[in-house]
């Protein structure tokens, strides 16, 4: 199964090779990687996505929480959550193509950000699926360019990940 | 307060500690730690021969004493060099901290002569690392070094130390801390009192119960605590490699060492049981065969202070993540409780029954209940164990290297007694034997240290032999000379059809004899088992001397039982070279 961990993890440096290392070194796949500071500079804020069975994923988490740049662990797929995934896509658009990916643009909500004579790029924010199938939905369309910033996640309600 | 320099800092750092030796080896990144050393320091540095070999003596120095062994290297060469010791005290889980030396700041990233990135390059082998920035930073960081390398699970600490951060001429008020808080970091320090609960009734329920214990056991102090809990029950205890000497080795109640060269009695009692309690072990897989048919019958319970130890690859039915000395002090209390209130726990009729049934394999194919081993004109390498440990009245301090000659040491070296047996299983390093029993003899000047080792592993450290002799440390190596590899020469038997590929040297040996001489040291060759004793006798009767007894041993011992791998269970082994279960 797909899990979202999202991690407090010290802001120093070596913190992030730790994490990463852990997942190469112990055979883990890390699908989504995604890591920017807080509001406290001292704490990173860290959400990736992998997959695996039950056990699999409580041993990422354990192994994950062991490390001492590791504050907090939270597994976001536990409970209710909101997460999403910005993509930038860069397609050709030319003759008939604008407004086809203009159309479909609107219907996923995106936004086209710039524009050439030739080329549209977009903006898409979602769940990863929702990225998915716009991607999927751009079959007619020559991609030039996929940029992804990676899953960030928050839990719904009160939860919070904080000291 | 006092002024001083970063390499300053460090010397009282280490000072205020409490460090009795540093182990190490210097150069142009750490001179100016060296020079402080040289100034003024209190604690006294042992230069090995090779940085390998100061991180093994550290490591050995913590197993022996349980606080945590201190190294200190040049950047670059010296630090690489320290990498298979410290992965070796990371894989059986040892405190340690190792100071490395890095270019200065300015020139770290250019490839700068001995540069290294020591932080990067030992990143999955320790349990953190530190970087040091700047020089105010080294008082706090060794404290908090030492901190974690000792509490939890231990492991060892790196701090990389810039060589700009030690310089003379920049000095720093000096204050180490008397006590660490760090937020992200607070291992367990009891275990959960349900669970325990849970545990206790489990236990005394258990018709055909096995204590598996191991070393976090010897590491954690539990061993007192293992043996009332085991003796109070009356219930069978066996140990992993790491865990000998947790329960007395010579005691009724001991099955022996379990897994891939366990005893048959321990092996068959684990896959036979109804209940396990696994106490700091970590059922890895020399211990448990093929993972899907380990112990089916049985539950288990499994004490541990590192949360990802538990089910890991076994299932665990009752987790418990806490010390092993609280967590045995509570179980104790728990089994009390309810034997209090039901005098009839644990069943004495199925408890007789089990006894019976294990006495039965005991006599049947039990290394100590009978001779097991081969005979032949020659001695056979479990001989010089037993003779061995007549001579040492069993009380002596064995290290040992890897190979066939360290499973013999821990069949028939009978522990009575935690931290005596000091080995490197996790990782399994040759050349592990020699530099540990220096550590072990500077921290125990007055015991018998015996290092246990074949003529391939001790030639991957034989250099500190000038190491014994600069700091007269009167260490016995016992050489079980088969003049092979053995322990490949023995899969190489047993799956390659006797093609000894890479694993022969025979006529390219030292004299091993001469060369302890040439060290200024004491050689004596034993062919015969009529002077094996003797020999045993002469070389510890030599107390001031390090004395190396070359051992000729028949060449075509196996180490048995063996498990039967692939898909074999526990109970799956060789009892020698034809006969299996
Ligand atoms: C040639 C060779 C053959 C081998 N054959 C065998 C064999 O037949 N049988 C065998 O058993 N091993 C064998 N080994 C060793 C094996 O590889 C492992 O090193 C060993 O089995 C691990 O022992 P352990 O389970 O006691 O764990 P250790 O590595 O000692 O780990 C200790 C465990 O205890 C926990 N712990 C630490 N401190 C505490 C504490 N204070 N409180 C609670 N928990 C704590 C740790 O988290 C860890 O999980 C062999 C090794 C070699 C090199
Ligand atoms: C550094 C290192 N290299 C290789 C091995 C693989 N290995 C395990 S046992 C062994 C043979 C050891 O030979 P020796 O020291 O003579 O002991 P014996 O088995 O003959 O008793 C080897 C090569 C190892 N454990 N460590
Ligand atoms: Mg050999």
């Amino acid at each position: 199964m797909r899990r979202i961990i999202s991690i407090l993890l010290e802001n120093e440096p070596g913190a992030l090779s730790r994490v990463v290392g852990l997942f190469s070194q112990r055979g883990y796949n890390i699908e989504t990687l995604n890591v920017a500071p807080t509001d406290d500079p001292t704490l990173s804020r860290l959400t990736l996505t992998t997959k695996g069975d039950d056990l699999h994923i409580e041993q990422i988490t354990k192994q994950l929480n062991k490390l001492v740049d590791v504050v907090k662990l939270v597994d976001l797929t536990d409970g209710a959550h909101i997460e999403r995934d910005l993509m930038l896509i860069k397609v050709r658009a030319v003759g008939a193509a604008r407004d086809e990916v203009k159309r479909t643009t609107d219907i996923f909500r995106g936004q086209i950000v710039d524009v050439g004579p030739t080329v549209f790029t977009i903006q898409l924010v979602g769940t990863s699926d929702k990225l998915d199938a716009f991607v999927a939905a751009m079959t007619d369309v020559d991609i030039l360019e996929v940029v992804r910033s990676g899953v960030a996640g928050i839990s719904r309600g009160e939860k919070v990940l904080s000291l | 307060m006092d002024l001083l320099s970063g390499g300053e800092m460090i010397a009282r750092a280490l000072e205020d500690e409490g460090v009795d030796y540093i182990f190490g080896y210097p150069g142009g990144a750490v001179l100016h730690i060296y020079d402080a050393l040289f100034k003024d320091c209190k604690v006294p540095h042992i230069l090995v021969r090779h940085e390998q070999a100061a991180t093994h003596a550290a490591d050995a120095y913590a197993r022996a004493t349980g606080k945590p062994g201190v190294v200190l290297v040049t950047s670059g060469p010296g630090a690489t060099n320290a990498i298979t010791g410290i992965a070796t005290a990371y894989m059986d889980s040892i405190p340690m901290v190792v100071l490395s030396g890095q270019v200065m700041s300015h020139l770290i990233g250019q490839d700068a002569f001995q540069e290294t990135d020591m932080v990067g390059i030992s990143r999955p082998v320790v349990k953190h690392s530190f970087m040091i920035k700047s020089a105010e930073e080294i008082p706090a960081t060794i404290k908090k070094a030492f901190y974690i390398a000792a509490t939890g699970r231990p492991g060892p600490v790196v701090i990389d130390i810039p060589k700009d951060c030690t310089r003379p001429d920049e000095k720093f008020e000096y204050h180490y801390p008397d006590a660490v808080k760090m937020r992200s970091y607070s291992p367990a320090q009891r275990g959960h009192t349900g669970q325990i609960k849970k545990a206790a009734r489990l236990l005394l329920g258990a018709k055909r119960p096995v204590i598996y214990a191991g070393g976090g056991v010897v590491q954690g102090e539990g061993s007192e605590l293992l043996t009332q809990l085991a003796r109070t029950l009356n219930y069978p205890v066996t140990n992993t490699l790491m865990g000998l000497g947790a329960f007395p080795g010579t005691d009724r109640q001991f099955l022996g060492m379990l897994g891939m060269h366990g005893f048959y009695e321990a092996n068959m009692a684990m896959h036979h049981s109804d209940v396990i309690l696994a106490v700091g072990a970590r059922f890895d897989d020399r211990v448990t065969n093929t993972v899907s048919k380990f112990c089916p019958g049985a539950k288990i319970i499994h004490v541990d202070v590192d949360p990802a130890s538990i089910s890991k690859t076994v299932q665990a039915d009752i987790p418990i993540v806490g010390p092993v000395d609280s967590v045995l002090t509570e179980l104790l209390a728990q089994l009390d409780d309810l034997r209090d209130k039901d005098a009839g726990l644990p069943d004495a009729m199925a408890l007789e029954r089990w006894w019976t049934q294990i006495d039965e394999w005991r006599g049947a194919h039990g290394l100590l209940t009978g001779r097991r081993y081969g005979q032949s004109e020659q001695i056979m390498p479990q001989q010089v164990i037993e003779s061995l440990y007549r001579a040492t009245g069993g009380n002596a301090y064995v290290t040992s290297d890897v190979g066939q000659h360290q499973m013999f040491a821990a069949q028939y070296y009978r522990f009575d007694q935690p931290r005596r047996w000091i080995n490197s299983g996790g990782l399994g390093t040759m050349g592990f034997g020699l530099p540990a029993a220096i550590g072990v003899k500077l921290a125990f000047p007055d015991a018998d240290v015996a290092c246990v080792t074949g003529e391939g592993s001790i030639q991957m450290n034989i250099q500190e032999l000038s190491t014994c002799k600069q700091y007269d440390t009167p260490v016995k190596i016992i050489n079980l000379r088969n003049n092979y590899l053995g322990m490949v020469k023995q899969w190489q038997d047993m799956q390659y059809e006797g093609r000894y590929s890479g694993s022969t040297y025979e006529d390219s040996l030292p004299d091993f004899v001469k060369l302890m001489e040439a060290y200024g040291h004491v050689g004596m060759q034993v062919t015969k088992l009529e002077d094996l004793d003797a020999a045993m006798d002469e070389a510890f009767a030599l107390k001031d001397r390090t004395v190396f007894l070359d051992v000729l041993v028949d060449r075509r011992e196996h180490v048995y039982p063996m498990h039967i791998a692939p898909n074999g269970s526990m109970k799956d082994m060789w009892l020698s070279k034809n006969e299996r279960t």
